[in-house]
């Protein structure tokens, strides 16, 4: 396990340099002049835009550039916005608990509903239930997000008015951010009694827009891993020793079944960022996807080179969380040296 | 009261070609404490029977039978709760693979304390000191720290002790062993028989050994049965089966022993077991056999009383008329028809 561990943590150097280099050149990338770019048709007087080329160190050889910029990430530096003059790290922490809040609530909906279906499917393997299923999840595995969100708005948000459209609460309430996670802070750190529900009943939306992708890929790697370990030998030893129906197939075929699942999983959280960018713009989400987007009309280039390390940084860290908890549910790996 | 009592079983799957007969009218009895032996080529529905026997022939396979009992119990019309009570408990049985037969995401202690805890109410602790013993009794050293181990931490012969510390940890009434020793090394299959024989006779329990190895039936068994293609081809106590094998299938898996073939070459037998579309009309060994003759070609033996058992051929080797019956009959098998 230990080895497994040491392997799994050093493969984030390799990424780490791969995300920065790719953070580096996205802004470099841009023809033409970058400081002209980012002033785009605000214009720029010519004294502040060589202060400006000192500044990001444009006039230095590339290879000193990257180093610079290795630097300055490495303490922490990821500059200022163009716009607000704010250190992007700064707005980033600000934002993030709201795309945090998003993206767990998704996943769980994505697991509460994903992973039920899944086993359910495979035990009544080709009954209706595990044909709908099947066909379910195909479509949420290629519905484009934009549209599934637009659609769930006009019936739920216009049609029925059962859910607000847009943004984390009612303009009502004013939330000071304790840990950042209105729910949390609407339920423990509120005396508004309506706070909790109107946090709850904007997050419905987004979430099963989110969740919608994750859930389909779940439930579908969940049925097949079922149905692969349910033909396993020993099932048939669980069944010779008299086990209950449940016991068999939540305990003796799930542990085993759970061991792919959870690397999907894991391969979902990169989706699921990917997708809060899109989710977060529909939804009006005051996250780091929105703001991302908004950086790219602004041409806020240091807050989108930031945003999309910091993001990166982010899923390599959850993947490396999951490939551990993978390895902790597999006894095979967890013994080995 | 026999223990098990099974009048023509047989077990159908359905596939995409058709409906494949894995049993065909088996009829059994077993006495309490009998060691039988159930031997047949592969595919001769050895396991597929026993299976019917535990209740655990998978969807969408379909079990008749004229009876099916257990120790008095009719299987036909138990329900799924109280069959859940007989099997692993007083009818139990292990496999051939015993490394994937046990769950990789348990350790043994767990795997061995469950069965202990469902059928005869254990607490943890109990079940535990209960398991130590067990492990112990099937000859594993220092058992306590082997609770612990995952089966992947084990030798394939270590695991089939588990297995079987795991059968007998209820005192059954009848254990199951479905080719135990095939998928282990040579020493290790002899001390894993010599061990069941020797839980067989200490507990007077009831064994069904399966195998393809008449060698492993020799070793062990009072009375053998012969599976071809579903059916009982021969059935006799083992002294008798082996001084006079009376159907040509048996005589004929008898040579095919090491020790019992001419100039050291092993013995086998030419063509192959039936399957879903070249099931015979006649005798179903009819297209292998040396003796065969038009009649049995048409004509399907009946099982019927022989020689102290029962056979299922129209010329039983022991028959002293055999010879005018088969020239009676048009032989086209090479041996009678020479
Ligand atoms: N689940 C199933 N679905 C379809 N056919 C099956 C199934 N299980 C067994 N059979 C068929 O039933 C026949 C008898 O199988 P069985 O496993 O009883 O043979 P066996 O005598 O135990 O052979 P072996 O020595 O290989 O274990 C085989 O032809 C097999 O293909
Ligand atoms: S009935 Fe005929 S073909 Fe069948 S085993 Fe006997 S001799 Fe052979
Ligand atoms: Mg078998």
């Amino acid at each position: 396990m230990l080895r497994f561990i040491l392997t799994r943590v050093s493969l984030i150097i390799p990424t780490f340099i791969g995300i920065t280099l790719l953070t580096f050149f996205l802004i470099r990338l841009v023809p033409g002049d970058p400081i002209e770019t980012m002033a785009g048709e605000r214009g720029i007087d010519p004294a502040r835009h060589e202060l400006l080329r000192k500044e990001y160190g444009f006039d230095r050889p590339i290879l000193v550039q990257y180093g610079i910029y290795i630097a300055r990430v490495l303490q922490g530096d990821l500059s200022k916005s163009v716009i607000t003059q704010a250190p992007v790290l700064d707005e980033f922490l600000a934002l993030f608990p709201a795309t945090i809040e998003l993206a767990v609530c998704a996943i769980l909906f994505a697991l509460v509903i994903g992973l039920p279906a899944g086993i359910l499917a495979a035990v009544r393997r080709n009954s209706i239930f595990d044909h709908g299923v099947m066909g379910i999840s195909l479509a949420g595995y290629s519905m484009p997000i934009f549209w599934w969100g637009l659609i769930l708005i006009l019936l739920f948000s216009v049609q029925f008015d059962l859910t607000p459209v847009s943004g984390r609460i009612d303009v009502l309430y004013y939330i000071e951010p304790v840990t950042g996670f209105l729910l949390i802070d609407s339920l423990f750190f509120s005396e508004d009694e309506g706070a909790f529900r109107s946090a709850l009943a904007h997050l419905i939306l987004p979430t099963i827009v989110l969740g919608t992708v994750p859930l389909a890929v779940i439930a579908r790697m969940t049925r097949s891993a079922m149905l692969e370990v349910l033909g396993e030998d020993y099932i048939r030893t669980a069944k010779a020793k008299g086990l209950s129906r449940f016991r068999i197939i939540a305990l003796h075929a799930l542990r085993n079944a759970l061991i792919p699942v959870v690397t999907v999983i894991g391969l979902q959280v990169g989706v699921l960022f990917t997708g809060a960018i899109l989710t977060e713009t529909i939804f009006s989400w005051p996250g780091v996807g929105k703001w991302l987007i908004e950086a790219i009309f602004r041409r806020d280039y240091p807050v989108l080179q930031g945003g999309v390390l910091l993001l990166g940084i982010v899923v390599m860290t959850v993947n490396l969380l999951v490939d551990l908890a993978y390895g902790l549910i597999n006894p095979r790996i967890r013994h080995t040296r | 009261m026999a223990l098990v009592e099974i009048e023509n079983l047989s077990v159908e799957f359905p596939t995409q070609g058709g409906i494949m007969r894995a049993v065909d009218g088996v009829s059994l009895r077993l006495e309490e404490g009998e060691v039988l032996g159930v031997v047949g080529e592969s595919g001769s529905g050895k396991s597929v029977t026993m299976l019917a026997l535990m209740g655990l022939i998978p969807f969408p396979g379909r079990v008749r039978a004229d009876k099916l009992s257990f120790n008095g119990r009719d299987l036909l019309t138990i329900s799924d709760k109280d069959r859940r009570k007989l099997t692993g408990k007083d009818v139990a049985m292990i496999f051939q693979e015993p490394t994937t037969s046990l769950n990789p995401s348990f350790t043994v202690g767990f795997q061995l304390t469950e069965t202990l805890r469902l059928h005869e109410g254990m607490d943890r602790k109990a079940a535990e000191r209960r398991a130590v013993e067990l492990l112990g009794q099937v000859g594993i050293p220092s058992p306590e720290s082997r609770l612990s181990a995952y089966p992947h931490q084990l030798s394939g012969g270590m695991n089939q002790r588990v297995m079987i510390a795991m059968a007998i940890a209820c005192n059954p009434k009848l254990l199951i062993a479905d080719e135990p020793t095939t998928a282990l090394d040579v020493t290790i299959q002899a001390q894993i028989l010599d061990l069941l024989m020797t839980l067989q006779k200490e507990r007077r329990m009831g064994l069904v050994m399966i195998t393809h190895n008449m060698g492993v039936v020799a070793d062990t068994a009072k009375r053998v049965m012969v599976m071809y293609a579903g059916q009982i081809m021969e059935e006799r106590s083992a002294d008798d089966l082996f001084a006079s094998p009376q159907h040509p299938y048996t005589a004929a898996l008898l040579a095919a022993l090491p020790e019992r073939s001419e100039g050291g070459r092993l013995a086998t037998i030419p063509g192959v077991v039936p399957g879903l579309y070249d099931r015979p009309k006649g005798c179903l060994f009819s297209p292998r056999c040396a003796y065969a003759t038009e009649h049995s070609r048409h004509v399907r033996p009946d099982l019927r009383p022989w020689a102290g058992g029962h056979i299922r051929c129209h010329y039983p080797l022991g028959d002293p008329n055999r010879n005018a019956e088969i020239q009676h009959d048009h032989p086209v098998g090479t041996e009678a028809a020479s």
